[in-house]
């Protein structure tokens, strides 16, 4: 359990962190989120002494913090800094042993632990290179394994992901989760990305100019934030509901012709816009059905509007209506569109698989593109 | 040239001898001290602004008017000759451990401290490996101009190479004063060759690649 009590820091006239106090459960995944300036790093190195509060008293386990040598302290909780920081002068496997090393933990021991923690992020092949050889993923993997080689039961993160690609933080971020609950560290964890936060929260302490904004569970601030200001920072993820209404896939530069058309000219018309199908409207626009070129090619010849032609086989939904049952037709029936009406009748637009597409991709990979 | 070297090949190869031992013994001391205030200024880089640029004026004054004045108040010892070429060798040495270790990015020394090293562990461990290829450099320059400086011994009469130059100079004789330069500049690539060669060894794997300094 960390304790804060009342805990002020100001560098020189402005103060940093304003009488915190607040209490970290074991085994939790804390995230400290905010708008910079607003304390959370400097919260963070406080407990493990790399910033000295001022005044109030932080207590780990029951044990105030200033009780314990700095440096005995800093090896009981584990760190891992935004920039990686592995030593460029030693290999992995002596990255990993720093802290095991300062303990100092026989050799045998520590070459266990090496493949321990290697194995469990499948870089065993790696002990022996050195950080210029890895990539900026493998690198802060190892950033993690070296702040939980000696099993301290709190680790330390400060913005660790922020560096990485989206993908590879996506995975170390899984990764990270699963250690946690595997391992049940208690993990205090700084970001300004609340999708992170989000996803990787038990509690999320939001703080603002050296206060506490909101410290809640990620469905609580996301149900009800305390201030514009963390509504803000939720953003897109407030509105959890994602759009699922046909008129966000339709195809809305749809080619139209009025139902008295020539059939010459549509058959044109279908040439020009590569298209096997028209959507045809009456005189005040208003959907009246489809034409197909292969009507026009059958029945077409010595006709002289295309209103015979004009089918309304063509499944219409409304402006709406739920996307998914579009495109369970559409892949079902093997039907290449579907029709999307206004409320007046009129055409807003298509759906086709191409829209299906879209959807899945968005599914998969959100908004971030 | 077998004449030359009857007449002078005992003395010159004395000459090398005595050269060389000026050399290495003033760099040795000059490296341990350039070490020991570099990382002692380190931890207060506040002073070197201070300390920096006085090294500096120092490192101005001609080594011959060192020597003299060393002279004047030691007297005619190796001692003094050791003495102002130790001094000198610092200079270099004491700098570029100084710019290598406040050189080390800020975030290893955090990381450092984060896993709990103490102020000596992240010096011996982090910070002296990472400022190793400078700080060889530091020595490298100053072995090299510690050979041109013992140079100088022979103008209070304490052998070395400067004895030919000296000789020669005076006496308006090229054959000796090649007979001393060539000594004292051979002497210099191979020292030279030497430290880079040591300067491979202690630059830690890691940084060999695209570490350029």
């Amino acid at each position: 359990m960390i304790e804060f009590e009342h805990v002020c820091k100001s560098y020189g006239k402005s103060p940093i962190l304003k009488d915190l106090t607040f209490t970290i459960p074991d085994g939790e995944f804390v995230i400290l989120i905010g708008p910079s300036g607003c304390g959370k790093t400097t919260t963070l190195k406080t407990i493990n002494r790399l910033i000295e509060p001022d005044s109030g008293a932080i207590r780990i386990g029951g044990k105030d913090i200033r009780e314990t040598d700095k440096v005995e302290l800093r090896r009981h909780i584990g760190y891992v800094i935004q920039q990686i920081g592995l030593f460029p002068n030693m290999t992995v496997a002596q990255n990993i042993c720093v802290v095991p090393k300062l303990l100092k933990y026989d050799k045998a021991r520590c070459a266990e632990i090496v493949q321990e923690m290697l194995a469990m992020v499948h870089m065993e092949q790696y002990a022996d290179k050195y950080p210029t050889e890895l990539s900026g993923g493998q690198q802060q993997r190892i950033g993690v394994l070296r702040a939980l080689a000696a099993s301290p039961p709190i680790v330390l993160m400060d913005e660790p992901f922020g560096a990485l690609d989206p993908m590879t933080r996506e995975a170390l971020q899984d990764e990270v989760k699963s250690l946690q609950q595997k391992l049940n560290k208690t993990i205090v964890f700084v970001t300004h990305d609340m999708g992170e936060a989000l996803k990787l929260a038990d509690t999320i302490i939001f703080m603002e100019g050296g206060r506490i904004v909101q410290m809640a569970s990620p469905e609580e601030m996301l149900e009800h934030p305390a201030s514009d200001l963390v509504r803000s920072f939720l953003g897109k993820h407030a509105d959890t509901a994602p759009n699922t209404k046909v008129e966000h896939f339709m195809r809305t530069n749809v080619t139209r012709v009025k139902r008295d058309r020539g059939v010459l000219e549509c058959a044109e018309k279908m040439a020009r816009s590569s298209v096997d199908s028209l959507i045809v409207t009456d005189e005040q626009g208003r959907y009246a059905g489809t034409v197909s070129i292969g009507d026009i090619r059958h029945w077409g010849r010595g006709l002289k509007s295309i209103e015979p032609l004009v089918r309304q086989t063509a499944r219409t939904v409304r402006v709406g209506d739920e996307a998914k049952e579009s495109f369970d037709y559409l892949l079902d029936s093997g039907a290449s569109y579907v029709v999307v009406l206004n409320a007046d009748d009129t055409v807003a637009g298509i759906v086709t698989k191409t829209s299906v597409a879209r959807s899945v991709a968005d599914n998969l990979w959100g908004d971030e593109r | 040239m077998s004449a030359l070297l009857d007449t002078y090949g005992a003395m010159l190869l004395k000459a090398i001898g005595v050269h060389t031992l000026y050399v290495l013994v003033s760099v040795a001391i000059g490296f341990a001290l350039g070490l020991v205030f570099g990382v002692l200024l380190s931890r207060v880089p506040k002073w070197s602004n201070v300390i920096l640029p006085v090294v500096s004026v120092f490192q101005t004054i001609p080594g011959l008017v060192f020597i003299g004045v060393l002279f004047l108040w030691i007297g005619m010892t190796p001692a003094t000759v050791i003495i102002a070429l130790a001094i000198y060798a610092m200079f270099p040495v004491l700098k570029n451990t100084y710019t290598g270790i406040l050189g080390v990015e800020r975030r290893y020394v955090e990381a450092a401290h984060g896993c709990g090293m103490s102020a000596m562990q992240t010096l011996l461990r982090v910070e002296l490996p990472l400022a190793m290829p400078t700080i060889i450099a530091g020595l490298r320059m100053a072995a090299i101009y510690t050979v041109s400086w013992a140079v100088l011994a022979a103008m209070i009469g304490l052998g070395g190479l400067g004895d030919f130059i000296y000789q020669g100079t005076s006496s308006n004789n090229n054959t000796l004063i090649l007979l001393g330069a060539i000594p004292a500049a051979v002497l210099a690539i191979v020292i030279g060759a030497l430290i880079d060669l040591l300067q491979k060894r202690v630059t830690p794997r890691g940084l060999r690649k695209g570490a350029g300094k």
